[in-house]
């Protein structure tokens, strides 16, 4: 029985292996409902935000953000990529990089320089590896996002842009759709459009304190942080998702494998035996 | 009965409180402001600090905590944007400078050009393996 004792090693390997990525699909699995619960309880402040940003842009006709403003020429871009911070999530974060990569290529094409912030590990090294400028990072944001991780990286390019070193700002993310389909998407978040502030019901001006462009100022750096946010967190719950589809079809596929080495570890006892009875059976009938 | 106001006190990662109020004060920029329902449209930055909230049949105010924010009164209803972080111009000058310092450090050995073939061909390699895998599994549980 020559082979059957690594067959043996391997399955006992094989089945350990199981036992991990079992283990990561059930962990991801309970981190993904609560992700997806963060997830929703980031939407009424984004809401709320918004509807009191179209009041004011409808109250306030003669103040116009610089964020409202729609610049003529564009010369550079800011581009911010929310990607995880770990893999082993199938090919969440590929996706999320291909795409940034080919805007990327269209913006450098268009010859606009690009400025970049990465959020998540494997966004900052890829991007770093590509050589591309980033003004701003974070990493190492655990399960649940904060805001106050995100308030230094946000700013960096907001800053950018009121200083007009970039006339666009986008965020490429996954977003969330169900658990088994998550897609890369890129959005503009600067200047923002009209449709994104939307319009107001009523119209009423407020009282202001301590004044209307102080107020304004502070609502829109907000606005946008909580447009990151939300990205962030739906990011993270496609993360987990994707790396529970991911872990479950490897603990399948592990099973596949431990089922095929049983079937030759047994073919080969079976055959190790028949042998054996064979040698016995001439030996008998020589005698 | 007292008359009432809708509030709804939010945060970016959470809803904090939201239901009836009879009385609310908090702490605005230029001083705390109390509000009854009916109160004239406002909007105000706030300070951190505790937001009051009477809610009817209950003899305790409400306290809530908040770190800042903007506070907005609507006829018939009061929205609280509340920050997570303690804020300031100073504090959000100061993380920003921060961010700007960790990439420039990260960046300081990376080369001058941009590697689109390379960081591609590398995206490509990576999309394909997926594929290899996914197909292999494919023909694994046909047999």
């Amino acid at each position: 029985m020559a082979g059957s004792k690594e067959i043996r090693t391997k399955i006992k390997s094989v089945e350990n292996t199981r036992k991990i990525t079992k283990a990561m699909e059930m962990v991801a699995a309970s981190k993904m409902r609560k992700a997806q619960e963060r997830m929703r309880a980031a939407r009424p402040y984004a809401e709320k935000i918004r509807n009191v940003a179209a009041h004011l842009s409808y109250a306030h006709p003669e103040y116009k953000h610089p964020f409202l403003i729609k610049r003529e020429k564009v010369g550079n871009v800011g581009l911010i990529v929310v990607t995880s911070d770990k893999g082993l999530c199938g090919g969440l974060n590929t996706n999320v990089l291909r795409m940034s990569l080919s805007q990327m290529k269209n913006w450098e094409g268009e010859g606009k320089g690009i400025a970049v912030t990465a959020i998540g590990n494997k966004g900052l090294g890829f991007m770093s590896r590509l050589g591309a400028n980033v003004k701003s990072h974070v990493t190492a944001l655990g399960d649940a996002p904060h805001m106050d991780k995100l308030i230094g990286p946000i700013k960096v390019m907001l800053d950018a842009y009121i200083a007009g070193e970039i006339d666009q700002l986008f965020v490429c993310y996954t977003r969330f759709i169900n658990t088994m389909k998550q897609e890369p998407v890129v959005e503009q978040l600067l200047p923002l459009s009209g449709e994104q502030v939307g319009s107001a019901e009523g119209h009423w001006d407020y009282i202001y304190e301590p004044d209307a462009k102080v107020v304004i100022n502070d609502l829109m750096v907000r606005y946008i942080e909580s447009l990151v946010f939300h990205a962030v967190a739906e990011n993270m719950a496609s993360e987990q998702s994707a790396r529970m589809v991911a872990m479950k079809s490897a603990s399948d596929n592990a099973k596949n494998v431990i089922g095929e080495l049983k079937l030759v570890y047994n073919k080969a006892r079976q055959a190790a035996i028949t042998k054996e009875i064979s040698e016995i059976v001439g030996g008998a009938a020589a005698v | 009965m007292a008359m009432t106001i809708h509030i709804d006190v939010v945060s970016a990662e959470e809803s904090i409180f939201s239901g009836l109020a009879e009385f609310v004060a908090a702490p605005a920029a230029m001083g705390e402001v109390g509000i009854y329902p009916r109160h004239a449209p406002m909007i105000t930055t706030i300070k951190p600090g505790a937001l009051r909230i009477k809610v009817p049949n209950e003899a305790e105010e409400t306290l809530i905590f908040i770190s800042g924010g903007v506070l907005e009164v609507q006829p018939g209803v009061i929205t609280v944007l509340a920050d997570t972080a303690i804020r300031g111009h100073d504090l959000d000058e100061a993380s920003a400078t921060e961010a700007k310092r960790a990439a420039e450090e990260a960046m300081k050995n990376k080369s001058s050009e941009m590697d689109y073939a390379k960081a591609q061909a590398e995206l490509i390699e990576a999309v394909a393996q997926l594929h290899a895998i996914q197909k292999l599994r494919k023909d694994v549980a046909k047999h």
